[in-house]
């Protein structure tokens, strides 16, 4: 996908991915030259087909996870489908786990309302959930997960009904 | 009036929406992850209830009990029934960091289908818009096969087999996703109407290119637990009229075992192989796969 500044003869940029959470889509697409910008809007049809692609417009910020299109995808998964490691506490992760997950979250608290909404996510996504999160906090230097940083995260990366 | 400007061809700058950089990385991962599968074999029929997902376990269960590594990937999203004919529980699939260790059925075969996943009894069902589901839900399926392919921690392997559900789209997918396909493996019951339609499968397979390692005909007879002799179930001799066809070997004939569908039932796939006439001919049919996949090495 490209976008054509047909008045500059230039190939547009892409700028920023925004999901209002409604099941549409906006990808913002900047001109080098003229410096105009453009949105490209899909309605909810054509953004679950990009997403059923296990594509996002303009990339991810965090890592992929395992079986992600499915685990955010299927409605009908079982509640104990998954055991995630390691398991979270509002203190973090136990402490005597030697998992690399463990390892990369430890630096990374979460707050008791976050843990609170977190618990909210089904099951059948929720380690998932709580992995994107982490990398999100990480990634951006945040040490600790509070719903406030949940929103950011949900809005920057797209977890709609995360 | 027509606006004159440049075509996407003639862009020669990357596409910086990065969606074509993502699909290679999915391609990548797919090989990533197979590089230890020292052969994937797809399992497929152009026609329904001919025992195609039965004779996939029990291929792999016997190919695991006679040394092997063997993994079973069920691909039939909607319809899966892998795991419960291997043996298999759901419950709680490991997820490390890289992957999700795939479930181990009695006789040791390395299993992942969405029948792990589901709840009980309920059809698989996406998150998704109101209508219009006809357009995505295909890319949807294809995108779940990927990932089972991907990012489920296979390991390293003698066999994977592969469990495709009726029909043939499923074998494009997975002929697109895979950076090697060794060979389809085409199940058929006797009859002439199946015959029509399990042709038509491997007309496809060859027109990709994809080796056809051969022809199983099941339910080949009634294996009468009663007599102990096997009866004629269904008319035609399918299989091997296919196989002389298509220039593939008949790999084996079995018969409709009444004792081996009771032992599918309950997943006991190694007492299946090891006793009873259905599952001796698996057996031997495992062994002409094993031997066709070394000649083909």
């Amino acid at each position: 996908m490209k976008f054509l500044c047909v008045e500059c003869d230039q190939q547009m940029i892409f700028e920023q991915r925004q999901l209002p959470g409604d099941g549409t889509l906006a990808a913002a697409f900047r001109c080098p030259q003229c410096e105009r910008i453009v949105a490209m809007l899909t309605n909810p049809m054509e953004t679950q087909l990009v997403s059923s692609l296990g594509i996002k417009i303009g990339g991810s910020e965090v890592p992929g996870q395992p079986l992600e299109l499915v685990r955010s995808s299927v409605t009908s998964g079982r509640e104990d489908a998954f055991e995630d490691q390691p398991d979270i506490s509002p203190a973090g992760p136990r402490a005597e786990s030697t998992d690399e997950g463990a390892r990369r979250a430890a630096s990374v608290v979460w707050s008791l309302a976050a843990v609170e909404r977190l618990e909210g996510v089904p099951r059948f996504v929720r380690g998932m959930v709580k992995r994107i999160y982490t990398d999100y906090a990480k990634e951006h230097g945040i040490s600790e997960i509070t719903p406030a940083v949940m929103d950011r995260a949900r809005s920057d990366l797209g977890l709609e009904g995360m | 009036m027509t606006i004159e400007h440049r075509t996407y061809a003639d862009l020669t700058t990357p596409d910086t929406s990065r969606m074509v950089e993502q699909v290679t990385t999915q391609h990548e991962r797919v090989a990533g992850r197979l590089v230890a599968v020292k052969a994937c074999v797809a399992v497929m029929s152009g026609k329904g209830g001919v025992g195609k997902s039965l004779t996939s376990a029990a291929l792999a269960a016997a190919a695991a009990m006679r040394g092997l590594d063997a993994g079973l990937l069920d691909a039939d999203l909607v319809g899966p029934t892998a795991a419960r004919m291997s043996g298999v529980e759901a419950s709680g699939l490991v997820v490390r960091e890289d992957g999700v260790r795939p479930a181990r059925s009695p006789a040791g075969v390395r299993v992942m289908s969405m029948e792990l996943l589901l709840e009980d009894g309920a059809p698989l069902a996406w998150k998704e818009p109101d209508s219009e589901s006809f357009v995505w839900r295909g890319a949807q399926e294809r995108s779940a096969l990927r990932e089972f392919l991907a990012d489920v921690e296979w390991g390293a392997l003698d066999l994977l087999v592969v469990d495709l559900p009726p029909g043939t789209q499923r074998l494009i997918d997975l002929h697109e996703l895979l950076p090697r396909l060794d060979g389809v493996v085409v199940i058929t019951i006797p009859s002439g109407a199946s015959e029509g339609a399990v042709a038509r499968s491997l007309r496809l397979a060859g027109d990709r290119e994809i080796p056809i390692l051969g022809v199983v005909e099941n339910m080949a007879g009634y294996a009468c637990p009663g007599c102990g002799e096997t009866q004629a179930l269904f008319p035609g001799d399918a299989g091997a009229r296919l196989a002389e066809a298509h220039g593939a070997p008949l790999l084996g004939r079995v018969p409709f075992d009444p004792e081996a569908a009771a032992l599918a039932e309950v997943g006991d796939l190694a007492t299946l192989v090891a006793r009873t006439r259905a599952g001796h001919a698996i057996g031997e049919l495992a062994a002409s796969l094993i031997e066709a996949l070394g000649r083909a090495a």
